[in-house]
C-alpha cells in the first residue's frame, strides 16, 4: 500500500553523536525490509526516524511518495511494534488494541469489529479481557502485533520484536510474522541484530555498520556475494572464514615437501621455482593461486570447505594445511575448528566428523567458492 | 514464618501489644474524659472507665456550640477543616502532577531552571515566607476565607518531585507507543499517565490530607473570625490559662472528633495507600 524512500538520511544527536551517516534505501510496496547490523550501528535510530519519533538531521524520508520529514508519527499512518512491547499496563487487551482506533475517531462498532477480527487472526480472542501483566511473553508479543495490525496502517515498523522470546517461540513467531505480513501486504521495516531472523524474513535485506549501509539486496544474493568483509563475517553462521594475504615479501617457497606443494594448489606439477615472488601468500607463507590482482583478503564459507587427510589435492582447488583444534558435532553436521595461516578457520562437514583434535590435515576449497576482498575490505570480482 | 514457634509468637505479640497500649492509652484516656462532666474532670483522680455523659457532651459540642470560641459548634469547625484539608490535598496533587508532567515529558527552554526553582522552594517552608504571604492575603482580601486558608500552601515541591520520580520510571517506549497510537499530550495524560499514577495519587492524598488537617501556624494567622477557625486552632482557643475557665469535657470531645476524619481517610484509602507505597503497576 505504500513505498518507503530514504534519501541520504542522517541523524546527529544533540550530544554530537552521528548515529546515521547518510543512508539511502528504497523499499518497494508490500516488501519486508530487514535492517540488520551489530549493536549501536544506528538501526533503531533509522527506524525511529521513519516512525517520526526522532527528528531527521538531513535527507528526506518519504512514505507513499510524500516527504514526511515534518509530520508527526500519528499523521504518518505507521504502526510500530516495540522491543518491550510497550503495552498499556492498565488497559485490557481489547482496549490496548482499540486505543489507536479510538484516538482516530473510528466509530465504536467498526472498532469492535476490527479488534475482534484481528484478535481472531492472532488467536487472542480468549484473552481480550486480560491485562498485559496477566499474559505470557509470547501473548504480549501477539497483542503488540495486534495493536499494530488493527489500525491497518500504511507501514509496519518492528524494532527487535522477538528478542525477548525464547528460541523456540522466536522461530514460530518469525514464521507467523512473515505469513501475516505477506497476507496483509503491508510494507514493513524490521530491525534485528539476529542474522538468521534477517535472512529468513527479508524480501530486502539491508546490512548496516557504523551508521552506514554496507549492502542492500536479496538475502541470498548477499549471502552468496557479500560486498565487503564486514558483510561476509556478519551474515552467515558460523561466519565466513577470512584469511589475510600478503605479497612481495620473501615468502617461504614450497621446497618440495608434499604438503606445502599441495598448498600451492596446482599439485606438484607446478614448478616450485616458477612461482613469482610477488604472488599472494597466506601469513604462513604458502602461496595462494587464483588470487585477483587487488585481493588482500581471501574468504570462504565453512560449508564450502572440505578436509582431506591425503597428500593429493584436487585440481582447481585451494588446499590450506591446518591443525584441528576442536570438533563440535551438532547432529546433522559437525564443525571443525582449525588453526591455519595464523588464524582460526571453521569447516562444516556433513554428519559425523572423522577428524580428531590434533590431526594435521588440509582444508580444501574449490576456486569458484573463494571470495576476494581488497585492502579496504570491498569485494573484488 | 508459617511454622509455629510458641515462644517467638508470644514475644512478638507481647511487644506489639505493649506498643499499642503505649500509643493507645492517651487516646483512650481522652475518650474517657470526654464522657464525664466538667466537675468530674476537675476533681481528680479521673476515673479509668467511661462516664455516662457521652450523648450530652458530644451533642453539646457538635450542635450546641462552645462558649469560649464564641458559641461556634464543633460541626462548623470540622466542616472548615475538611474543606481546608481537602483543598490542600487535592490542590497540591493537581498542581504537582501537572508540573511534573511538564518537566518530564516536554522539552522547553529553561526546563531545568524551573525544575531547580521548584526544588529550591523545598527549603522555603511557609514559616519563612509568612510575612509577605500574609501581606498578599490581606491585600487580596482573603483573610477569613477558605481561599486564604488553602492557596498559600497549595504548591508542593515534594509532591512534584515524587511525581517526577514516578514519571521517570515510565518507559519511553510507552510514551512513543501512545504517540504512534495518535494520543496527543492531553489524551496521553488522561488515558495513560493518570491511570498509572492512581496508586501514587492515593498514597499522596492520604499524606497530604493529614498534613492539611494538622496545619497550625497558617490558619492561626489567616483566620480571625471564630466561625472560620479550623479545629486545631479552635482547640487551642478553647483552653484558658485558668483551669476553671476551660470546658475540659468539650475540649476532650473536640480532640476525639478531630482525630476521626484523618483515621477515616487512612482506613478508607488503606488498600490504595499500601499499594501505592509498596508496588507500582507497570
Ligand atoms: N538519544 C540519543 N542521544 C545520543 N546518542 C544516541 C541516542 N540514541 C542512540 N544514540 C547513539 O546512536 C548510536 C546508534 O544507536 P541505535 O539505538 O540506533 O543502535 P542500534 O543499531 O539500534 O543498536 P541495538 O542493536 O543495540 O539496538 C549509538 O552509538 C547510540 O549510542
Ligand atoms: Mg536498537
Amino acid at each position: 500500500m505504500a513505498t518507503v524512500d530514504l534519501k541520504d538520511v542522517k541523524k546527529i544527536y544533540a550530544g554530537g553523536v552521528e548515529a546515521v551517516k547518510g543512508v539511502s534505501i528504497a523499499i518497494p510496496d508490500k516488501a519486508l525490509c530487514v535492517l540488520v547490523g551489530p549493536s549501536g550501528c544506528g538501526k533503531s535510530t533509522l527506524l525511529r526516524m521513519i516512525a517520526g519519533l526522532e527528528s531527521i538531521s538531513a535527507g528526506t524520508v518519504s512514505i507513499d511518495g510524500k516527504v514526511v520529514n515534518a509530520i508527526g508519527p500519528t499523521e504518518r499512518d505507521i504502526a510500530m511494534v516495540f522491543q518491550n512491547y510497550a503495552l498499556y499496563p492498565h488497559m485490557k487487551v481489547y482496549d490496548n488494541m482499540a486505543y489507536g482506533l479510538r484516538n482516530r475517531g473510528t466509530p465504536k462498532d467498526e472498532i469492535d469489529k476490527r479488534v475482534r477480527e484481528t484478535a481472531k487472526t492472532l488467536e487472542l480472542s480468549a484473552l481480550l479481557d486480560r491485562r498485559p501483566r496477566e499474559l505470557s511473553g509470547g501473548q504480549r508479543q501477539r497483542v503488540a502485533m495486534g495493536r499494530a495490525i488493527v489500525r491497518n496502517p500504511k507501514v509496519f515498523l518492528f524494532d527487535e520484536p522477538l528478542s525477548n522470546l525464547d528460541a523456540k517461540l522466536r522461530g514460530q513467531m518469525r514464521v507467523e510474522i512473515k505469513n501475516l505480513q505477506r497476507a496483509l501486504g503491508v510494507t514493513s521495516v524490521y530491525v534485528t541484530h539476529d542474522q538468521l531472523e534477517a535472512m529468513t524474513l527479508a524480501d530486502q535485506l539491508v546490512v548496516m555498520n557504523a551508521g552506514l549501509v554496507e549492502q542492500i539486496g536479496d538475502p541470498l544474493d548477499i549471502y552468496e556475494k557479500p560486498a565487503s568483509t564486514f558483510v561476509a563475517s556478519f551474515i552467515g553462521a558460523p561466519p565466513m572464514n577470512l584469511l589475510a594475504l600478503t605479497r612481495g615479501g620473501a615468502g617461504r617457497m614450497p621446497a618440495g615437501s608434499p604438503e606445502e606443494m599441495a598448498a600451492v594448489g596446482h599439485g606438484s606439477a607446478a614448478g616450485s621455482t616458477a612461482l613469482a615472488s610477488a604472488a599472494p601468500m597466506l601469513t604462513d607463507g604458502s602461496v595462494v593461486p587464483f588470487a585477483p590482482q587487488a585481493a588482500a583478503t581471501l574468504g570462504f564459507r565453512p560449508e564450502d570447505a572440505d578436509v582431506t587427510h591425503g597428500a593429493e589435492a584436487p585440481g582447481g582447488a585451494l588446499a590450506i594445511p591446518a591443525a584441528v583444534e576442536a570438533v563440535e558435532p551438532v547432529g546433522a553436521e559437525s564443525f571443525l575448528y582449525c588453526a591455519a595461516a595464523g588464524t582460526r578457520i571453521i569447516v562444516r562437514v556433513h554428519g559425523r566428523a572423522t577428524a580428531r583434535p590434533g590431526d594435521q590435515l588440509r582444508v580444501v576449497v574449490r576456486a569458484e567458492k573463494l571470495h576476494w576482498f581488497d585492502q579496504a575490505g570491498k569485494r573484488v570480482g | 514464618m508459617t511454622e509455629s514457634y510458641p515462644l517467638r509468637t508470644f514475644i512478638g505479640h507481647a511487644v506489639l501489644i505493649l506498643g499499642i497500649l503505649i500509643v493507645a492509652f492517651p487516646i483512650y484516656y481522652t475518650f474517657v474524659a470526654s464522657t464525664h462532666s466538667l466537675q468530674t474532670i476537675l476533681r481528680p483522680p479521673l476515673p479509668l472507665l467511661p462516664g455516662d455523659r457521652f450523648v450530652e457532651n458530644y451533642s453539646e459540642a457538635l450542635f450546641g456550640g462552645v462558649g469560649r470560641i464564641g458559641g461556634v459548634s464543633v460541626g462548623t469547625l470540622l466542616f472548615n477543616t475538611t474543606v481546608m484539608a481537602l483543598g490542600i490535598a487535592l490542590g497540591k496533587i493537581c498542581i504537582s502532577i501537572l508540573s511534573a508532567y511538564a518537566i518530564v515529558f516536554f522539552r522547553f527552554p529553561l526546563r531545568m531552571t524551573f525544575f531547580w526553582l521548584i526544588f529550591i522552594t523545598l527549603m522555603l517552608p511557609v514559616e519563612v515566607r509568612i510575612l509577605p504571604t500574609y501581606k498578599v492575603m490581606v491585600d487580596f482580601g482573603l483573610i477569613d476565607t477558605y481561599a486564604g486558608l488553602i492557596i498559600p500552601i497549595i504548591a508542593s515541591a515534594t509532591a512534584t518531585l515524587l511525581f517526577r520520580q514516578f514519571f521517570l520510571t515510565i518507559p519511553g517506549e510507552l510514551v512513543e507507543a501512545a504517540r504512534v497510537d495518535g494520543a496527543g499530550p492531553f489524551r496521553f495524560f488522561k488515558d495513560i499517565l493518570l491511570p498509572l499514577s492512581k496508586t501514587n495519587i492515593a498514597a499522596l492524598f492520604v499524606i497530604l490530607f493529614i498534613y492539611g488537617w494538622t496545619q497550625y501556624l497558617w490558619p492561626l494567622l489567616v483566620t480571625n473570625r471564630n466561625d472560620m477557625n479550623t479545629i486545631v486552632i479552635a482547640l487551642r482557643k478553647m483552653i484558658s490559662f485558668a483551669d476553671a475557665d476551660t470546658e475540659w469535657h468539650l475540649v476532650m470531645v473536640t480532640c476525639m472528633l478531630a482525630i476521626v476524619p484523618p483515621i477515616l481517610v487512612v482506613v478508607l484509602m488503606q488498600r490504595w495507600f499500601v499499594r501505592g507505597l509498596v508496588d507500582t503497576e507497570k
